[in-house]
């Protein structure tokens, strides 16, 4: 399953770096990275594929929500098909 | 890849906009659970209940955290429970089936269960007849259960037998639950023209048409639409505006079809349709009579609310409609009055009267929704508004309810709480003129001709 992690807030060092050392411990692929500021926002998309990770999407998904706690940004991870749904026909 | 942008626009839709899945709702059939020996019966529906819908909660929960969707409720309906009180001895036998249900409700983690019900637009059988008779205590004696009585059909007409029992029902149900505001009636729908895939309570109940088993989502987002329609401004003519609104309830839609077939999928069990309504909630940002603001009027009840309701009633109806495979249920948007933070602030301070919601029901799904009326109010004036909201489905080929509760003790002016997504409701002044010689003529108005349309 592939999935889609967005980070939204304002922008410091470490970042990136805090995001891809918690997936490269779960073995999910980061299968492409963009970042860009949107409405004064920092704003990271990422797509990564979850085939090969070693701890469930709901763990994960915790682990990144608590790495956005300490980070001062909201850190979430999607199912990409919601935005699939939403924007492809 | 996907645009960075189109996933921002998602995320800020749910995240700032109050975008919801409103509910999975679970259909059962409990037609095999009938029983000539009631607590057998209660056992089996229980049983069956709660073997098919053990793992709904969880399924739903699964979904909103691998998504990122919120997902309100979870909830069943059921089979019209009055076909099982058929064998019901008395009113006692049929609120036993009502506390089955409520248990089968708290056992499975469903916040409300539906379908404590009956289909008497043309006449009542015994069955029926107890059950009706039930439902005041059977809502105050339960926490879950929901009610619902069908009392008119387009092809049938209107049994104005039922609509003056349902009347005497609403005012003994807010009577046996007056601590609480006469709370049993926010659980308890009046229809003309039911439909049987609703997954929305308090009117869900599992239609005698459907099959052993399906799952039907209901979506929401009256706080999307609104932001979509800030964001073209007060310029943008109507061409614009239904436009947008079609834009928005389509990428809505699309999402309530996701989360359908996605939970039809994990709970092996057939996907039934999508209701695309705008269902309010109390939330600030979460309001149909707020969208209804942002296209002009001044406030929801004003002259134009009709019209600017009606837009926006079709056109979530077809941008919606390609956006699922199944639409059905009530589909439209809603305007349920405590639900709503805008209606709420209407009808205080007295822009929106109970006449305006009977004018806005013509054009817009369901009817006369979460209204408080005065505790003093008659059973025949309650019987008398649903008389002429039956009216207004029958010849107009469409579906309407009456939602009402004659709060004891409370007069106009008066707030009403009852808390969570049911709100708070200002006490609305009906009619001081009667229409017992109406009521009690009884009968049943003939179904409406449709043909010579004028």
């Amino acid at each position: 399953m592939k999935a889609v992690i967005t980070v939204l807030g304002s922008d410091r060092v470490g970042i990136i770096a805090h995001v891809t050392n918690i997936l490269a411990k779960v073995n999910v692929n980061i299968l492409d990275i963009s970042q860009t500021i949107m409405d004064k926002i920092f704003t990271m998309v990422m797509l990564v594929d979850l085939k090969e990770a070693n701890t469930p999407f709901a763990e994960i998904s915790k682990a990144l929500d608590a790495a956005g706690q300490e980070l001062g940004v909201s850190i979430r991870i999607q199912h990409e098909d919601i935005f699939n749904s939403m924007h492809r026909i | 890849m996907l645009n960075p942008f189109e996933i921002i626009e998602t995320i800020k839709m749910l995240d700032k906009e109050h975008l919801d899945i409103r509910t999975i709702t679970m259909g059962i059939s409990l037609r095999d659970c009938s029983d000539p020996d009631v607590d057998a019966m209660c056992e089996k529906v229980y049983k069956k209940i709660t073997t098919y819908a053990k793992d709904l909660v969880k399924v739903g929960e699964e979904i909103e955290t691998e998504y990122g969707i919120p997902i309100i409720n979870k909830r069943i309906s059921v089979t019209p429970i009055s076909i099982l009180c058929e064998h019901a001895k008395s009113v006692e036998d049929c609120v036993k089936l009502a506390k089955a249900l409520d248990k089968a409700a708290v056992a499975t983690g469903v916040n409300f269960i539906g379908g404590y019900s009956a289909l008497v637009h043309k006449h009542y059988t015994k069955g029926d007849e107890m059950l009706i008779a039930s439902i005041p205590q059977a809502l105050a004696q339960t926490q879950r259960v929901c009610s619902s009585v069908n009392v008119a059909t387009t092809r049938a007409g209107i049994n104005m037998d039922a609509v003056k029992q349902m009347g005497e029902v609403v005012k003994q149900a807010a009577e046996l639950t007056k601590e609480s505001g006469g709370f049993a009636c926010a659980k308890l729908v009046v229809f003309a023209n039911a439909v049987e895939d609703n997954p929305f309570m308090a009117g869900a109940f599992h239609g005698i048409g459907e099959g052993e088993c399906v799952i039907n989502v209901g979506v929401s987002g009256p706080g999307v639409v609104k932001c979509a329609l800030e964001k073209i401004g007060p310029q943008a003519d109507f061409g614009l505006v239904a436009e947008t609104i079609k834009k928005t309830a389509f990428k809505i839609t699309r999402m309530g079809q996701l989360v359908a077939q996605e939970a039809s999928a994990r709970l092996g069990v057939p996907y039934g349709i999508v209701d695309l309504s705008l269902a309010p909630t109390p939330a600030v940002g979460d309001s149909v009579a707020y969208i209804l603001e942002e296209m002009g009027v001044e406030k929801c009840g004003t002259h134009g609310t009709t019209a600017a309701l009606a837009m926006l009633n079709d056109a979530v109806k077809k941008g919606g409609v390609m956006a699922s495979g199944y639409v059905g249920g009530l589909s439209g948007a809603f305007i349920p009055v405590s639900e709503d933070a805008g209606m709420i602030a209407a009808a205080q301070c007295g822009a929106l009267t109970l006449e305006k919601l009977e004018a806005m029901t013509c054009v817009c799904s369901v009817g006369l929704d979460m209204i408080v009326v005065p505790g003093d109010t008659s059973a025949a004036t309650l019987s008398a508004i649903i008389a002429d909201e039956a009216a207004i489905g029958v010849v107009n080929n469409k579906t309407t309810a009456v939602r009402i509760i004659p709060a004891p003790g409370k007069k106009v002016g008066d707030i009403v709480e009852f808390g969570g997504l049911l709100g708070s409701g200002p006490v609305q002044p009906v009619n001081a003129y009667g229409s017992e010689g109406f009521i009690n003529r009884g009968g049943r108005i003939p179904a409406p001709l449709h043909s010579l349309r004028n």
